[in-house]
């Protein structure tokens, strides 16, 4: 009775570690803790070039991280990229002409949405649109307008 | 001449053959059958909790001793990775997404197959060998429900708890080494890795991955010994195919599970 009554006492500490364990995992080292899954409102912005953006990318304000990117679409007939953005809902007073700018962290890091609010007194729900975007910046294409500058006498020459 | 070779050796193929898929019918009716047998256990949670012992608490030090060596390895490679890019601040999500999504899951099964798999596979054999379960069925017990279902439900429990120890334990194992031993910035370590691994994405998928896997892997090893000739060298070939089939299964279900979860990432 005693040995079964031990047997029992451990495997309850140890599923109790195991689940323990994946609390761990989820709180400290997933995203759970930053943001909580899907419960956001959506908005969409058109690009004309997203450079190397992806799916899950954050998006920031200030530099604060507010929500995800949750898809990217071609627009067949537009010729320009969809982005669909998952905002948290506790960040809900982002003026309707906030505009959306691609950028990148760092050098060499990845690519992620900046918000820059607006002024207008409407704010942005699920379902609205950015309409003032701003693409990607595709270092060929700066270092093909520096040389064309160069080449034209431009004031960027030296 | 030669056409009776080539037909002895297409006849040795289907012998072959057939056998296999003799086998795999037999361990498919075989796991529908444990199954139907887990409901019998809901009024005798107490089988269960001593297998979980057998094979959970006791697959325990392993481990967490292996997590330990596997996430501290990790955290020398990708340092001295890293370092040449100057991005050792990154070597957080790499030692945490290795091991979430694929060391933590596939290494504690392949340990969990060879610790507590092959010990499955000679205690069922042995029962069958020593005419316990023959016995069981004289005295209208089922083997069946009575032995095998409850073995089986604590392999499929017992692993994913593992497997989800096994990656907390060597994420802070490679703590240890980039942290405390390499100077990488603990802020940046923890701060990179939440940013980068998802809870859904990594965390839970590395969870169902690590349940297939128990799920697989203690289906061969009841299968096995159920299905063992009954002598002593019966036995231990049958635990030797549950080691060997196991690990094969483990890895080639981790390439399929993976193409499945991370195709585009």
């Amino acid at each position: 009775m005693q040995t079964s009554r031990w047997i029992e006492i451990v495997v309850g500490v140890f599923v109790a570690a195991g689940i323990g364990a994946f609390f761990v995992l989820a709180m400290k080292v997933s995203n759970l803790s930053e943001f909580g899954g899907q419960n956001g409102y959506t908005v969409t912005a058109e690009f004309d070039n997203i450079g190397g953006l992806k799916v899950r990318a954050p998006v920031t304000v200030a530099g604060v991280t507010v929500g995800r990117v949750s898809s990217i679409q071609f627009d067949n007939d537009r010729y320009e990229a969809v982005v669909r953005m998952n905002i948290e809902k506790r960040y809900d007073k982002f003026p309707v002409d906030t505009s959306a700018r691609i950028f990148t962290a760092g050098l060499l890091g990845e690519q992620y949405v900046s918000l820059q609010p607006g002024g207008a007194e409407q704010y942005l729900k699920d379902g609205s649109r950015i309409k003032l975007t701003q693409s990607a910046l595709v270092l060929e294409q700066l270092i093909g307008q520096l040389l064309f500058s160069k080449a034209s006498g431009g004031p960027s020459a030296q | 001449m030669e056409a009776a070779g080539v037909i002895d050796w297409l006849q040795h193929m289907g012998r072959f053959g057939l056998g296999l898929f003799e086998r795999l019918g037999r361990a498919g009716l075989f796991l529908v059958q444990v199954l139907g047998g887990l409901g019998s256990l809901l009024p005798r949670p107490g089988l269960v909790v001593a297998q979980v012992y057998s094979a959970g608490v006791l697959s325990l030090l392993i481990i967490v001793v292996s997590g330990l060596f596997v996430g501290m390895v990790l955290g020398l490679q990708g340092y001295n990775t890293l370092v040449k890019f100057n991005a050792e601040e990154s070597l957080g999500v790499v030692v945490s997404l290795s091991l979430v999504r694929e060391l933590g899951p596939v290494i504690s099964a392949l340990l969990f197959a060879g610790r507590a798999g092959s010990a499955l596979t000679a205690e069922i054999g042995l029962m069958k060998a020593t005419e316990q379960l023959s016995g069981m069925e004289m005295m209208a017990v089922d083997p069946l429900k009575r032995v095998v279902a409850p073995r089986f439900l604590a392999g499929v429990i017992s692993l994913p708890l593992l497997a989800v120890i096994f990656s907390m334990v060597g994420v802070f194992g490679g703590y240890f080494v980039g942290v405390d031993l390499l100077g990488v910035d603990p802020g940046a370590f923890w701060s990179q890795m939440q940013s980068k691994v998802d809870f859904q994405v990594d965390i839970l998928n590395g969870v169902i991955k690590s349940a297939v896997f128990g799920f697989v892997v203690t289906w061969i090893a009841v299968f096995e010994g159920y299905d063992a000739v009954p002598t002593s060298e019966g036995v231990s070939r049958a635990t030797t195919r549950t080691v060997v089939y196991a690990s094969l299964a483990v890895l080639a279900l981790d390439f399929v599970l993976t193409a499945i979860m991370f195709k585009g990432m």
